[in-house]
């Protein structure tokens, strides 16, 4: 598939480098002269490398803010209002990391979507999704856990909603309970191993991203048309073309980005967080940020157990709750080999098409299911909202896969004469 | 006397308990008012913001505390450092021991953050027949729509509606969660008597305070507008000029040349 090009610098410093520790190389076969990439990308393929920025953002702003945060109960929330209001620029900083989470969670929503869409999962890209797959389960357990530190009310209460979770498993779930606690409640030796970790998975997010961008590297770049690269004439080379088309989706994207920072910076966030955390006062509604809420109201959505009714019961709904909720991601990793379809690109696929968009529709459902209180006919709508999540997966894309006719695939991305499908 | 005392409290926390458990959505929305402040441009209005520092420092601070606020900062809303000078010395702080070791107290410098009205919770709790005076610091970012809420709420206190069960040493004010609320209404009329001459209303009033507590809340408010509109424009610009390059850049690929044939 992907050759690798040794790269032959004129300058003579960069040659000595280069043949020592080919790192020019690295750069220029991954994302740079040499990586040819097909010549039809769209927009939505901008938000991988925006996903990587927001990464870099984070990872700065971040190192920056716990130069001055102190993980200790009595002052954490203290030392927050320190930063925004005594240190230079801390405002900036610190309105810049929480809203970078959500803007982190967008652009990699969209790039997550794109792959679903265009069948960005399927061979020969399935280890470079799963790896992808892994990456948000990371950040997800990175943005909960950076969530915790500033010790509001929502920090507070929010840590300790999920970090109960884990009492439904079996046996073993008290146990796991206090080791996440470090004692016998949400206290001050969580808020400490929560500020190492949320310190921690970052780097580790950074590692699993040299990987993907390695399987990136191997399969090459799917295609809006999802058919493979037939001949040079399909390709561009990544830079000047792809870098100058991510600078300017970048800068649209930081442009709605500061938007945000500097005159709504607080529209994402809960204001019972500017209240200091109160173990004694459970707030109203404990609402997660909102890149969570679809899989939250997927967790709430399930309270029934798994068995006969009356007779007995294989698993109880608290924990078939947070099954479901774990199982509505790690599905995404089992997807390449659920939907079997040849055709990659969605746009062929005139019954899928319908499909996806009722997902998109259903996701937006979810996320605004999550935000309610479980009262009237929420729990019931998120049982339908959760029960098409799953079928999508489980029950339509094996399906369709085998009855759907696709459209006609391109012959090739250059020459994109349209052939019947085989 | 002191039973009386502890019953009193006893019915006024149940009272509080009860209506928080199933006061919940039964607030009235806040009256929305044309705040300096508010939308990208937003500045303070630095009048309104000294009245309301005199509305916090005369009526507010008899109960509530400001802690992340210091006198310096009474800087930004623009006093001279002579003024905070002599704000600051109006309050009593506690100094370094003395050379015996015992405690002393000094007058208040503009660095220290103004002083919190009691010792503890629970002296406030217990000059407030058991409800707690929160800190006002942060208040506007603490509550939804919190300007406007707060305003609301200082101008909101009614007679209690006849069929209303109104607790012991409670008040009604139907912006609050539940209708009832411990603090007694603040404000009235000539509460304060304002330096420069405004007549002293009770929106007046409510509206100066919020400013000033708005500020306290978010201090760096106008830096941040005036430095957002200048991100933005240059954005903006880089943008326009990325995308231009773009166009320009991509011109052989959209004409369909061949990059790798030689």
């Amino acid at each position: 598939m992907a050759e690798w090009k040794v790269a032959q610098p004129k300058n003579k410093a960069a040659g000595w480098l280069e043949e020592r520790l080919p790192i020019i190389s690295l750069v220029n076969n991954v994302v740079g002269s040499d990586t040819p990439t097909p010549r039809n990308l769209n927009y939505f393929w901008n938000f991988g490398s925006l996903a990587g920025l927001m990464l870099v953002i984070q990872i700065i702003s971040g190192v920056v803010l716990a130069m001055h945060y102190a993980a200790t109960t009595g002052v954490a929330f203290d030392s927050v209002e320190r930063i925004m209001r005594d240190v230079n620029y801390g405002w900036l900083i610190r309105y810049m990391h929480a809203n970078g989470a959500s803007f982190f969670f967008i652009a990699v929503y969209i790039h997550i979507f794109r792959g679903l869409y265009f069948g960005s999962y399927k061979a020969p890209r399935e280890v470079l999704w799963m790896l992808g797959v892994v990456i948000f389960l990371l950040m997800m357990a990175t943005a909960f856990m950076g969530y915790v530190l500033p010790w509001g009310q929502m920090s507070f209460w929010g840590a300790t909603v999920i970090t109960k979770l884990f009492s439904a498993v079996p046996v073993v779930g008290d146990s796991i309970v206090q080791l996440l606690w470090g004692g016998f409640s949400v206290d001050n030796p969580t808020l400490n191993r929560f500020f190492s970790l949320h310190f921690l998975l970052p780097f580790v997010i950074a590692g699993v991203v040299i990987l993907h961008l390695w399987a990136k590297k191997i399969s090459d770049s799917g295609n809006p048309l999802g058919i493979d690269v037939k001949s040079s004439a399909d390709q561009i080379p990544f830079h000047p073309f792809y870098t100058v088309k991510d600078a300017y989706g970048a800068a649209v994207f930081f442009l709605i980005f500061a938007a945000f920072i500097f005159f709504m910076p607080n529209a994402l966030g809960h204001p019972d967080n500017y209240i200091p955390a109160q173990p004694l006062v459970t707030p109203d509604s404990i609402v997660p940020e909102w890149y969570f809420l679809p899989f939250y109201a997927i967790l709430r959505s399930i309270d029934f157990p798994l068995g006969i009714p009356g007779l007995f019961e294989l698993v109880d709904a608290k924990l078939l709750g947070v099954l479901a909720m774990f199982a509505s991601i790690l599905v995404w990793l089992a997807l390449p080999w659920l939907d079997t379809s040849k055709v990659r690109s969605g746009n062929f696929r005139p019954m899928f098409k319908w499909f996806f968009a009722l997902l998109v529709i259903d996701m937006f459902f979810l996320m605004w299911l999550g935000a309610q209180k479980a009262e009237g006919n929420i729990p019931l709508y998120g049982k339908f909202a959760t029960a098409y999540y799953f079928a999508y997966f489980v029950v339509i894309l094996p399906i369709l896969s085998r009855k759907e006719t696709p459209l006609p695939l391109p012959e090739s991305i250059s020459n994109p004469v349209l052939k019947p499908a085989e | 006397m002191k039973l009386v005392k502890n019953i009193a409290i006893a019915l006024t926390l149940s009272a509080a308990a009860f209506t928080g458990a199933q006061g919940a959505g039964t607030a009235k929305h806040p009256l929305q008012i044309d705040w300096s402040f508010s939308g990208p441009l937003g500045q303070f209005d630095q009048a309104s913001a000294q009245r309301g520092w005199q509305v916090y420092k005369q009526v507010c601070s008899a109960c509530h505390s400001l802690k992340y606020f210091r006198f310096r900062n009474l800087a930004d809303i623009g006093y001279e450092e002579d003024m905070i000078k002599a704000f600051a010395a109006e309050y009593e702080v506690a100094g370094e021991p003395d050379d015996y070791g015992d405690p002393t107290t000094r007058s208040a410098e503009p660095k220290d953050p103004f002083p919190n009205p009691f010792p503890n919770d629970n002296a406030a709790r217990s000059a407030n027949g058991g409800a707690l005076p929160p800190d006002l610091s942060l208040m506007i970012k603490a509550r939804h729509d919190g300007a406007n809420y707060v305003y609301s709420l200082l101008v909101g206190y009614e007679d209690a509606p006849a069929d209303f069960d109104l607790g012991l040493g409670m008040n009604y004010n139907s912006y609050f969660k539940g209708s009832q609320i411990a603090m007694a209404e603040p404000l009235y009329e000539d509460a304060v008597e304002y330096e420069d001459g405004t007549p002293a209303t009770k929106e007046q009033m409510a509206k100066d305070v919020v400013q000033f507590l708005m500020y306290v809340a978010e201090p760096s408010l106008e830096k941040r507008h005036n430095m957002g509109i200048k991100v933005v424009l240059y954005l903006l610009i880089l943008s326009i000029i990325l995308y231009i390059s773009m166009k320009k850049i991509w011109k052989p690929v959209k004409a369909g040349r061949n990059f790798y044939e030689d």
